[in-house]
């Protein structure tokens, strides 16, 4: 993988051609020129004493966590406790009920629509599935954004499409169909979608789920690989411990609402909590009960046969 | 009783309130996605061209069937000559848009309904979003008026082809002049009537699209969500487009 | 590039096919704008003092059979009558030229229609003809009214039939 080539550009976006010169001055407004980005705060997303609630049900109890900048931060936690909801939150899809969400400086609740898909052009984001664009050729969804966004010209949007997919080792798949590519490849697709436009931040929800050793492999390599070349953020939310550990730098383990556990994998391997040797060790029964909360059992069994 | 009664009213209420909020989002939105052509041309290529099979096949035959009752009925007052007029009245006033908005929602409603449906419950509209790009503009909206561009043009195409085979049938088969059939009802059909069919088409169409669209974009995010929106485009559509009928028809007397 | 021409000429032709049919009904099937056919043909005119409802379009026959249709109909301000152009297929070229041409009606609530009964002359019928002989439309409410006002009068020998024929009394006097 000799990408990026040496001496390429870490911002690329210096050199994309704006529809006018209007949205132009926004976007050096937003990014800052060079130099100006605002580098100096050391947290790229910061999240002060968030509630949300769905449907009755607390997902989020006085949540306060960090994510640094630059470095692989992976958000694990049992099924149920939310790590979905914590990057619709992050990104602005939905609104928390109180607390602080601020990303990149910028507190997501009160943007206005147009600066929140301003921010998010500074995101990028790895669905589960990929969620590639059914209808357009892989080589058309990585280039979606640019074409939605800027006024490039054919031969360079072509450039950079397949630069982005040389990057995930696709390129020769360019003129494939979504429904032509296997689930591992439909994942490294979505990915050079996500990176197209050079993001700050880049999130993946469940990145593992349902690949093979193989392509796992090539998912956790391209993880480590983009974040440290591109030198952005990466935000990874999974259950899958062992893959986790080698890829992370950081990992925030989420139970009941809040952060139970924050350190390396290394420190969270030799932690003494319950629930973290629990959930590190993949054991079935511990803080997180094995049963659902029920009756007597065998008072329930009795009564069925009295009845 | 009435309690369960009036839960459903409230229901249905809340949901036609939420349908024409929609719609007027749809509104909204639509005059800037003109800049778009490609993906509104790519849209009524899908709800009209695809469904013009279908929607001349049925125009055929609800015309023959028209020509048929219409000269057995006509016959028993010596007036066959009248078919002309009676054909093309019902064909361009009622029949047509009508018949062309029910199957407009059974095959090009029920499509963009579950392709909405489908791009949610994958998160391809979540995965727009994420790029900055709103799924109302990008996709709902061309979705919508491909559908309002087409299904005038298919209330047209059903009423010329079913006068064709009223004409196959009264002329050519039962022995009606010719002369007479086209003269009487160019006599009696007026420009009035022509755009009461157009008015109606355009209304069934924004509606049929809107409500199919609607489906789509709201569908719960689950197989079984998508066949329940499927299924909710087809009769919420019908319901609509026969009360509107009414409502228009009322308008133009 | 070649799927979104396809797709570019389906959207084409399904557009101009709907305003086809768009333009096919308002003009077809309204009184806007008519046409024939081109087949050979040949015009003939006819005088009327009452066309009662014929229409452009209508048919013309000898012995029930259709040999042509109206074509046009005028107002001749100078003779105060109606003049229908009638369009004849040009192989019924052999109709006497003192021929003579009523408005008949199609049953009871049809439309009319003009019925040529042929005469006894050794000439023919040819383009830009005039057919003399001339049966007025029968007005049905005319003839009620004739009846009532006949019965009224006690005269109920009077028939109504002659007010109907080629010149109604008052129509005579105007022209006079």
């Amino acid at each position: 993988m000799d990408w990026p080539p040496p001496g390429s550009i870490s911002r690329p976006w210096k050199i994309l051609h704006f529809k006018n010169s209007k949205s132009a001055a926004k976007f050096e407004a937003t990014y800052g020129g060079p130099g100006h980005l605002p580098m100096s705060q050391a947290n790229i997303i910061e999240i002060r004493n968030l509630n949300y609630v769905v449907g009755g049900r607390t997902i989020f109890d006085g949540l306060d966590m960090v994510i640094p900048r630059g470095r692989v931060t992976a958000v694990m936690g049992p099924s149920g406790t939310g790590k979905t909801t914590l990057l619709r939150l992050v990104t602005g899809q939905i609104l928390a009920d109180s607390g602080a969400v601020e990303v990149a400086g910028s507190e997501i609740k009160s943007l206005s629509r147009e600066a929140l898909y301003r921010l998010r052009q500074r995101m990028g984001m790895l669905f589960q599935n990929g969620a590639l664009l059914t209808d357009l050729s892989v080589f058309e969804n990585v280039a979606f954004a640019l074409r939605e966004h800027t006024d490039l010209p054919e031969r360079l949007i072509r450039q950079l499409v397949l630069t982005k997919l040389q990057a995930v080792g696709l390129r020769g798949a360019a003129e494939l169909m979504p429904s032509e590519l296997s689930g591992g490849m439909n994942r490294r697709v979505a990915l050079a979608r996500a990176i197209v436009m050079d993001p700050e931040i880049l999130i993946y929800d469940e990145p593992f789920v349902g690949l093979d050793p193989i392509s796992m492999g090539v998912i956790l390599r391209l993880i480590r690989r983009l974040n440290d070349v591109l030198g952005l953020t990466s935000i990874v939310v999974s259950h899958d411990v062992k893959e986790i550990s080698s890829v992370a730098d950081q990992i925030l383990l989420l139970s009941g609402g809040k952060v139970v556990a924050n350190g390396t994998p290394k420190e969270l391997h030799c932690n003494p909590s319950k629930i973290v040797a629990q959930f590190m060790g993949g054991l079935s029964d511990g803080p997180v009960p094995f049963h659902f909360p029920a009756t007597d059992y065998f008072g329930e069994l009795l009564a069925r046969e009295e009845a | 009783m009435f309690k369960e009664w009036w839960n459903s009213l409230s229901e249905s209420l809340i949901a036609a309130g939420a349908l024409v909020r929609f719609l007027f989002r749809l509104l909204i939105n639509s005059p800037r996605a003109f800049l778009r052509m490609d993906l509104i041309v790519q849209q009524t290529y899908n709800s009209g061209a695809l469904s013009l099979v279908i929607i001349m096949l049925s125009g055929l035959f609800v015309g023959m069937v028209l020509g048929l009752q219409g000269y057995q009925l006509l016959q028993r007052f010596g007036s066959e000559e009248a078919l002309g007029t009676a054909a093309a009245i019902g064909l361009v006033k009622e029949l047509g848009p009508v018949v062309t908005a029910l199957l407009f929602a059974g095959r090009a409603g029920t499509a963009l309904t579950s392709e909405l449906g489908l791009m949610k419950a994958t998160d391809q509209l979540s995965a727009m979003e994420m790029m900055a790009v709103d799924p109302i503009r990008r996709v709902v909206v061309p979705r919508f008026l491909g559908g309002v561009i087409a299904m005038p043009l298919l209330a047209a195409i059903f009423s010329m082809v079913g006068l064709y085979g009223a004409q196959l049938v009264g002329v050519q088969i039962m022995g009606v002049d010719s002369g007479s059939f086209w003269s009487q009802m160019r006599a009696s059909v007026g420009i009035v009537d022509i755009s009461e069919g157009i008015v109606k088409s355009c209304v069934f169409g924004i509606a049929c699209s809107a409500i199919a669209v609607y489906q789509g974009y709201y569908a719960a995010p689950t197989a079984e969500g998508v066949g329940r929106a499927t299924t909710s485009t087809v009769v919420t559509s019908a319901v609509v487009v026969l009360f509107l009928d009414y409502l228009i028809t009322a308008a133009f007397l | 590039m070649q799927k979104s021409r396809t797709l570019n000429l389906g959207t084409g032709l399904f557009v101009l096919l709907g305003f086809a049919a768009l333009f096919f009904l308002t003009t077809q099937t309204t009184s806007r704008g008519i046409s024939f056919g081109n087949a050979p043909h040949f015009d003939v005119t006819a005088r009327f003092d009452n066309i009662g409802d014929l229409k452009v379009g209508a048919p013309v026959s000898i012995s029930g059979v259709a040999v042509g249709r109206v074509n046009k109909i005028e107002y001749d301000s100078k003779v105060y009558k109606a003049v229908v152009s009638l369009r004849l297929d040009a192989k019924y070229n052999q109709i006497p030229s003192d021929s003579d041409a009523s408005i008949f009606t199609q049953g009871l609530l049809g439309g009319k229609f003009v019925g040529l009964s042929p005469g006894g002359a050794e000439t023919f019928l040819k383009d830009k003809d005039q057919i003399d002989q001339t049966q007025s439309a029968i007005v049905l409410e005319n003839l009620i009214g004739q009846f009532v006002a006949n019965f009224a009068k006690g005269s109920p020998n009077a028939s109504s039939v002659d007010s109907t024929t080629a010149h109604t009394p008052h129509v005579m006097e105007k022209t006079k």
